[in-house]
């Protein structure tokens, strides 16, 4: 018979053996009658032989080895048995438990998808990323995205692996079929899909002989896209699509979860195909690499190919390709932004969890003293001390599973919520979801925390001192246990602490960074970015008329005091990040100081709202032909002349071989956000004007525009008359991304105020639990000395000494934990600053409110234990004993 | 009658298996035939005798099957397996050894001391 039918028939198999002992008995009984004894001491004789049937059947049982699976299925249902008698313990402790493994499964499910799990590619450990780099940095580093023509040469040469590339923002406005949109657009090598290993949900991928000038105009589009625009009709495949006034054929649809890089884009057309000439210069970057290891190739090997493609280029190409090789790494998404904050939640509900076993863990000590009496009864029937230990353990930990499973439960229901809270996009976030991974995650922290709150009640199990345990009857606490007690609630408060301290940091920095000056007034500021009608971009004149109708016609709706055209937005994604020099001589590219440079028209400074300190800023005199000017902001001001005669400098920047002349100063933008500017790389700012954009730039400076009006009436109110007013002659100029500044300032601290929010629930949760712990265990150690609280009376202590002694008591272990926790909550407040952009430190204030706060708590969860022991009748008290 | 000693270590075992070599039987008639066949020298602890067997039978050595016996009630009777049937020959073999050996040994001891 297998293990598990023993175990599953274990009722039969105990009938078997008593029948079997039966059989034997009454056999002997009966050739005992037999040979001349009465029946009575026949039966006597032979019971007497066989030796006590208990015994006999447990050694029976044991011989058949799974005795400890029986065992443990009897302790199993023992502890369920218990668990169900006391049903009030039960749901606390449950309730307790499933908040916090819920909680933590919740964000390790986050973390796994977004930060852990490999990317959802083919083989991900054999692709590569692909940079260029040189032996000299900018302030950007020394990792260059390709050139076209460096990455054609690569991808020709490499033996060692396969090479894709391609091109972000090529998309534009799609006006066929239906209403025309702006859609985001790749271009890519025809075989990125193939490198990447995805296999498209419809259609074919680009073939190699497509992927050069001239060859027929093909897309392959993305499934969000075949949804909204072609209704997942599956004839879209052949379909013409139109395309900034091109027309493709459309070959493929992605699958529903591709996205490049962490990027969802909604058309792939050919980079060969495409004949713009920034394509063609050796000079100009932009091209994205990456590659899959031939089958055997070493990363090692790959890198010094890739190196000696390098070198060969450097020879053959000195002017552009100096001190320039290429480089693999391993291939991964850009994940920077949201991982301390993960990782920062994950440690705060793993502190919750810690608390909550706290909690039970001193609860379930609670029970175990009570129960001392009935173990030491068990050990002196014959119990092992064993035996005794696995069933506590059991006990915990069939609590813990419970709580682990309905905490699986909860974070299959918490986790698309919480995805849903989080401000902004998260990366990856279409690949968190629960899997085998979260469940072992989920199965290992509930057995974690039935073995943490289950082994303190297990090491109890008594050992020698039976009778004196028998005797005390389980009243009088020992000295270990209370001190076992104290450490809990100790553990609870510093815990506790070190939430509440980080809650209460991140607070105040949230409130320091909204109280600083933007540098423009957000109010009543709407932004969205403009895709000009594609018939306009054909000339620069023509292009030119374009923006200056559309700032014309802005201006004119009802509501809007200002309209300007400008190329970047503060604490918008997006930025132009230029260096510049004071002197004719133009430095070394790596030496030139660097600024972010804004394109804008006259009206711009009046929309943000943004203060003018020196000089002028522009007006419709200042275009081409006449004398080029820029307005500098004053950390420019001070870092390029030190802040003394601005006005009239000549500063060269790299867009052109002419200097521009310093007209004006203005006040700095938090451009960065409040968070973000004091750390930012580049502060220094630039504006131009937009009317001085040489011609040959004219048309892609025009993909980047966006249109920016100050209201008299709330912003989003003009929205739908803003977009008639820009339609443009062709009815086929959009705006998208609208936003209002505002909105845009909110969202450069929602991070901030997400991650407080959560950091607030999980302190108000540290402090209820703790509390609970506190009032908990009071209560217990009070209603232990109850006798001697009778005695004190009897001698004539009054109500307020009984109440001043619980208290007493109650503060000794909370100024422990204070103690304890404030050491941890400033190396915790060290990780805070920097896991967190723009905290400040650790500030006393901070401390010292939220300690007042967990006083208070702590004294409002003694007190009801230490009323109620004040009011012990002394008589029965001490008949108790 | 004699004092009767203890059975050695590990004989129990082997003794069983001899026993039930014979033919099918239950616990009951083995208990009798070893009280016959190691007539009344060596104590077999009838309590003793069922974990044996349980573990015999765990071992695989023996199977058991439920079957009437001669008074007409159902009885748990044990058959050697192929394997006890192996394990019996082997462990006899060594035990036969193990016997000569001893015997030599007090033997000699006996001749040194005449």
């Amino acid at each position: 018979m297998s293990w598990w039918r023993r175990l599953v028939r274990r009722g039969q198999m105990e009938e078997q053996l008593d029948k079997e002992l039966r059989f034997h008995l009454d056999q002997h009984t009966h050739d005992l009658i037999a040979q001349g004894y009465d029946p009575a001491e026949a039966r006597r004789q032979a019971r007497l032989a066989i030796g006590g049937p208990e015994q006999v059947k447990e050694e029976c049982r044991d011989a058949r080895g799974t005795l400890w699976l029986e065992n443990l299925w009897q302790d199993f249902r023992y502890a369920l048995r218990t668990m169900r008698q006391k049903p009030g313990f039960t749901a606390v402790t449950l309730a307790t438990l499933v908040l916090g493994i819920g909680a933590t499964t919740v964000m390790f499910t986050v973390i796994d998808g977004v930060l852990l799990k490999p990317l959802p590619y083919r083989q991900p450990d054999r692709l590569v990323r692909l940079w260029e780099r040189t032996d000299w940095s900018t302030h950007q580093g020394n990792l260059w995205s390709f050139t076209y023509p460096n990455f054609l040469d690569c991808q020709r040469e490499a033996r060692s692996l396969d090479l894709a590339g391609w091109r972000y923002f090529s998309g534009g406005t799609m006006s066929s079929p239906g209403e025309p949109e702006n859609v985001d657009g790749v271009l890519i090598s025809s075989n990125l899909f193939s490198v990447l290993g995805v296999t498209l949900s419809r259609g074919r991928a680009f073939r190699p002989e497509e992927d050069r000038p001239g060859g027929p105009p093909v897309a392959i589009i993305s499934y969000g896209l075949w949804q909204r625009r072609f209704a997942g009709d599956p004839a879209a495949i052949g379909m013409q699509m139109v395309l900034a006034e091109k027309s493709y054929t459309v070959v493929g649809v992605t699958p529903a979860s591709f996205r490049l890089l962490g990027n969802e884009e909604d058309v792939f057309t050919l980079l060969g195909q495409n004949t713009d000439p920034r394509l063609q210069n050796r000079e100009i970057h932009g091209i994205q690499g990456v590659g899959r290891l031939q089958p055997g190739v070493t990363p090692a090997q790959a890198l010094t190919e890739l190196a000696m493609i390098g070198h060969r280029l450097e020879a053959q190409y000195p002017k552009s390709n100096k001190g320039r090789i290429f480089i693999a790494e391993p291939l991964r998404v850009n994940v920077d932004d949201v991982k301390s904050a993960l990782w920062l939640l994950l440690g705060a509900v793993g502190l919750v969890l810690l608390i909550a076993c706290a909690n039970i863990a001193s609860l379930l000590l609670a029970r175990a003293v009570s129960r001392e009496r009935e173990l030491a009864m068990r050990v002196a029937l014959g119990a092992s001390r064993g035996r005794l230990t696995r069933q506590c353990l059991t006990e915990s930990a069939v609590l813990g599973l419970s709580g682990g499973l309905l905490g699986v439960l909860l974070a299959i229901a918490g986790v698309r919520p919480f995805l849903a809270f989080w401000p902004g996009a998260l990366p990856r976030a279409e690949e968190v979801r629960l899997d085998w991974r979260v469940l072992l995650f989920a199965i290992g922290v509930s057995l974690l925390c039935g073995l943490l709150f289950g082994l303190a009640p297990a090491l109890r199990v008594p050992t020698g001192q039976l009778e004196q345990a028998l005797r005390a009857g389980g009243r009088t606490v020992a000295g270990g246990s209370r001190r076992l007690h104290g450490g809990f609630v100790i553990c609870e408060i510093a815990l506790a602490v070190v939430l509440l301290v980080s809650a209460g940091m991140l607070g105040r920095t949230i409130l320091r960074l909204a109280s600083l000056d933007p540098g423009l007034n957000v109010r009543n500021v709407l932004t969205a970015r403009t895709a000009l009608a594609p018939s306009t971009l054909a000339s620069p004149a023509r292009t030119r008329a374009a923006w200056q109708e559309i700032v014309e016609n802005a201006r004119r709706v009802p509501g809007v005091q200002a309209a300007a055209i400008v190329d970047t937005i503060p604490m918008r994604e997006g930025n132009n990040e230029i260096g510049y020099w004071t002197t004719p001589v133009e430095p070394p590219q790596n030496q030139q100081p660097v600024m972010s440079a804004t394109s804008v028209t006259p009206d711009y400074l009046k929309v943000m709202g943004i203060a003018l300190r020196q000089g002028r800023f522009f007006d419709d005199q200042d275009r081409l032909g006449n004398e080029g000017v820029v307005v500098i902001d004053d950390v420019m001001a001070q870092q390029a002349f030190g802040g003394q005669n601005v006005l009239g400098q000549h500063l060269w920047i790299g867009m052109g071989s002419d200097p521009a002349r310093v007209v004006g100063v203005v006040g700095h933008v938090r451009y960065w956000g409040p968070a973000g500017d004091d750390q930012a790389k580049v502060r220094a700012q630039l504006y131009y004007p937009f009317a001085q954009v040489p011609d040959r730039l004219m048309r892609s400076w025009s993909e980047l525009m966006s249109i920016a009006v100050r209201t008299d009436v709330a912003p989003l109110s003009v929205v739908e008359s803003l977009r008639r007013a820009v339609r443009g002659a062709t009815g086929d100029q959009v705006i998208y991304e609208l936003n209002t500044m505002e909105r845009l300032a909110a969202a450069s601290l929602a991070l901030h105020t997400f991650l407080l929010l959560l950091l607030g629930i999980f302190a108000g949760l540290a402090l209820l639990l703790a509390c609970l712990g506190i009032y908990g265990v009071l209560a217990y150690l009070t209603n232990r000395r109850v006798p001697e609280i009778g005695m004190r009376m009897a001698l004539g202590a009054t109500a307020g000494d009984v109440v001043r002694l619980v208290l007493r008591q109650s503060l000794g272990m909370v100024a422990v934990g204070l103690a304890v926790g404030v050491a941890a909550a400033l190396a915790a407040g060290r990780l805070l600053q920097r896991a967190v952009q723009g905290m400040e430190s650790s500030a006393a204030s901070t401390f010292v409110l939220m300690m007042a706060v967990l006083i208070v708590a702590a004294l409002i969860a003694s007190y009801l234990p230490a009323r109620r022991a004040s009011r012990v009748d002394p008589t029965s008290a001490l008949r108790q004993e | 009658m004699p004092p009767k000693s203890d059975l050695p270590q590990g004989t129990l075992d082997l003794l069983i298996l001899k026993v039930v070599a014979l033919g099918p039987m239950h616990g009951y008639a083995i208990a009798q035939r070893l009280q016959q066949v190691s007539r009344d020298v060596v104590q077999v602890p009838q309590g003793s005798l069922y974990p044996a067997l349980h573990r015999l039978e765990n071992r695989g050595l023996l199977s058991a099957d439920w079957k009437e016996s001669g008074t007409g009630r159902e009885a748990k009777f044990y058959r050697l397996t192929r394997k006890g049937r192996a394990a019996l020959a082997s462990e006899a073999a060594s035990w036969q050894r193990l016997s000569e050996a001893i015997g030599l040994i007090l033997g000699m001891s006996e001749g040194i001391a005449q």
